[in-house]
């Protein structure tokens, strides 16, 4: 097992799998090897200009004044950036969108490496539960939060007595703006925890064993090999869990469209419902595309950074390895 | 992590810290079941069990025929269900056919643009959905692919073809090369080779992809909901729209939720050796 950056997957140390001259059968003309990559992946890439069209579309929307009550849109230069970045319920949506997936990513990732290292223990108990482990990421995200919506609604949901029984009496499911968003953040953890924890514990299962022998030689307590040796070598792993996660969560809709709408108020309005209410709900389309890319150059940037810590981080893993 | 030299104190400790790791194991399990126990449980309740009710009641599969219309009074989950199935299974045999060979390609040449189509289909995964669905919204109702099959798998694309291409690339990464030039050098053609040697050898991993990309696009929601209205309507959209209306009976929403979530959970059984490389999009190999 080992953690790869993609383009780590790199072809420099295979020569073997590149195009070798008299390893081919002589049928096969020289320029139509050359060009056999090329060949397998067109369809690939005219998928793609099918898909990148209606992006290049949608952004070109930005720069005009496009809705349904306005079908021949003028051209309006960067009015619609300098109108959201100047309204209040961009930001507001921008504070939300940001606190739901930095509480929501580092929830997971505690909880997740928790839930693997108990897992990893092993035993009877460890290895019945590491089956259920993936139940609530197979759920669809959409079903999930329905099913929590159904458990914390005061009528017939458990929450609601499961909390009286540990003394909480004013128990408002997610009525108030701050529970609207724990709860949000709950059912992000739920469904997404195992996730961290799977690839975790596939990381504990890799790390190499002789560190962990030697520190136990020297006596070392189970903190300073915990510190010391075990997070330090497992976090290439667990942080390839992280940027997924927090990519995933800035862009998430289903579970907070699904629980809360976005309410109550505007309070766990995110970008992507914001510009869902815009563009779908309100046919305001340039104005919700205008939301959409930035929130894609948000994920964009954070991508790039992340990425690039991660293959430093690989290399000085690698580079210790040696 | 070894207490064969420890004293009977230090053995004491680790009796109590394996306890306590037990119940903090037990603990979140509990928090992790619930809502399924629970959805399970209010799914069998009459209506007059729902609000009076938690455990103990006289289950019933009345709300499960109702769901499906069994009891006469007319129903589309089943056609909604049916539409989940035709779209994700169109989306991954289209990401299968043309995601084949690109990954093969790009785990076994070295071609200019290999890493630029490579990380354009990682994008997909990764942008915002909305994103395509303004555009695809105004240009399906153009084209008549509004509401349709078609519109449905080509736009699920954006899920299952960033997933087949990473992961089966991961996989034909993997294969050794030299296998293939055994192949080759018997006087088989690539094609050949690829057929007879690669693909029976990989067989495994493409089919877990594929159940993989099935599970992800059934479980899709912003697409159809957003770019269908009746007729290539999803379950999980369908789902949501139980819960809207005046009267709304929570043990009908129930039984469409658990109906609705048991294909992908079936499916998972099958792909437990490839989740952890599946989930990570090949970056872990599990």
């Amino acid at each position: 097992m080992s953690v790869t950056t993609p383009s780590e997957v790199d072809h420099d140390d295979t020569p073997a799998g590149r195009e070798e001259p008299g390893s081919r059968p002589p049928t096969v003309s020289r320029r139509r090897r050359r060009l056999r990559p090329y060949t397998l992946a067109v369809p690939a890439v005219l998928l793609c200009v099918g898909i990148l069209y209606p992006f290049f579309v949608g952004v070109s929307y930005t720069v005009f004044n496009f809705s349904a009550a306005n079908p021949n849109p003028a051209f309006v230069g960067l009015r619609n950036f300098a109108e959201i970045t100047t309204s209040a319920p961009f930001w507001n949506s921008v504070r939300v969108t940001g606190s739901f997936a930095v509480t929501a990513t580092v929830v997971e990732t505690v909880l997740g490496v928790g839930v693997a290292l108990l897992l990893y223990r092993g035993g009877i108990l460890g290895k019945v539960l590491e089956r259920a482990l993936i139940v609530p990421l197979m759920v669809a995200p959409i079903l999930a939060a329905i099913m929590w919506k159904l458990l914390l609604l005061p009528e017939v949901g458990w929450v609601r007595p499961l909390l009286a029984g540990l003394g909480v009496t004013d128990y408002t499911g997610t009525d108030s703006p701050l529970w609207a968003f724990i709860w949000s953040v709950v059912v992000d953890a739920w469904i997404y925890t195992p996730f961290v924890a799977i690839i975790a514990l596939a990381g504990l299962r890799s790390l190499p064993a002789s560190p962990f022998e030697a520190a136990a030689v020297d006596g070392a307590g189970w903190w300073f090999t915990f510190r010391r040796l075990t997070l330090p070598m497992l976090w290439p792993y667990v942080f390839v869990a992280v940027i997924f996660r927090l990519m995933d969560s800035l862009k998430m809709f289903d579970i907070i469209f699904g629980l809360t709408t976005g309410g109550p108020g505007d309070s766990t309005t995110t970008l992507q419902i914001n510009a869902y209410l815009e563009s779908i709900s309100y046919a305001r389309y340039s104005r919700g595309i205008t939301y959409m890319v930035v929130l894609w150059a948000a994920v964009y940037l954070i991508s790039m950074v992340l990425v690039g810590y991660l293959r430093r981080l690989q290399n000085r893993t690698a580079g210790e390895a040696t | 992590m070894s207490t064969e030299h420890a004293g009977p104190e230090v053995r004491r400790k680790s009796r109590i810290a394996g306890t306590a790791a037990n119940a903090a194991l037990i603990v979140y399990f509990l928090f992790s079941l619930l809502p399924i126990v629970f959805i399970i449980a209010l799914s069998l309740k009459a209506d007059r069990d729902q609000t009076t009710t938690y455990l103990w009641f006289a289950p019933t599969l009345d709300n499960y025929r109702t769901v499906l219309g069994l009891d006469g009074g007319g129903s589309s989950y089943v056609r909604f269900f049916l539409a989940s199935l035709t779209t994700s299974v169109g989306a991954v045999l289209v990401s299968l056919v043309i995601g084949v060979p690109a990954a093969y390609a790009a785990a076994r040449y070295r071609f200019k643009g290999s890493d630029n189509l490579m990380f354009t289909l990682l994008s997909f995964r990764f942008a915002p959905e909305l994103l395509v669905i303004i555009p695809l919204a105004v240009i399906y109702r153009q084209l008549g692919l509004y509401d349709t099959a078609v519109g449905m798998i080509w736009v699920l694309q954006l899920v299952t073809m960033p997933l087949v291409v990473w992961i089966l690339r991961s996989f034909f990464a993997d294969f050794p090369v030299e296998l293939e030039e055994a192949a080759l050098l018997d006087g088989y053609s690539r094609r050949r080779a690829f057929v007879k040697v690669v693909l029976p050898l990989v067989r495994p991993g493409i089919a877990a992809v594929c159940l993989l990309a099935f599970i992800f696009a059934w479980n899709n929601f912003i697409f159809p909901f957003t770019l269908t209205s009746s007729s290539a309507q999803t379950v999980t959209v369908s789902s949501l729209a139980y819960l809207g209306g005046n009267q709304v009976r929570f043990n009908l929403v129930a039984a469409g939720a658990v109906m609705a979530a048991l294909p992908p959970l079936v499916l998972a059984l099958f792909i437990q050796r490839y989740l952890v490389r599946g989930l990570s999009f090949g970056a872990v190999k599990g």
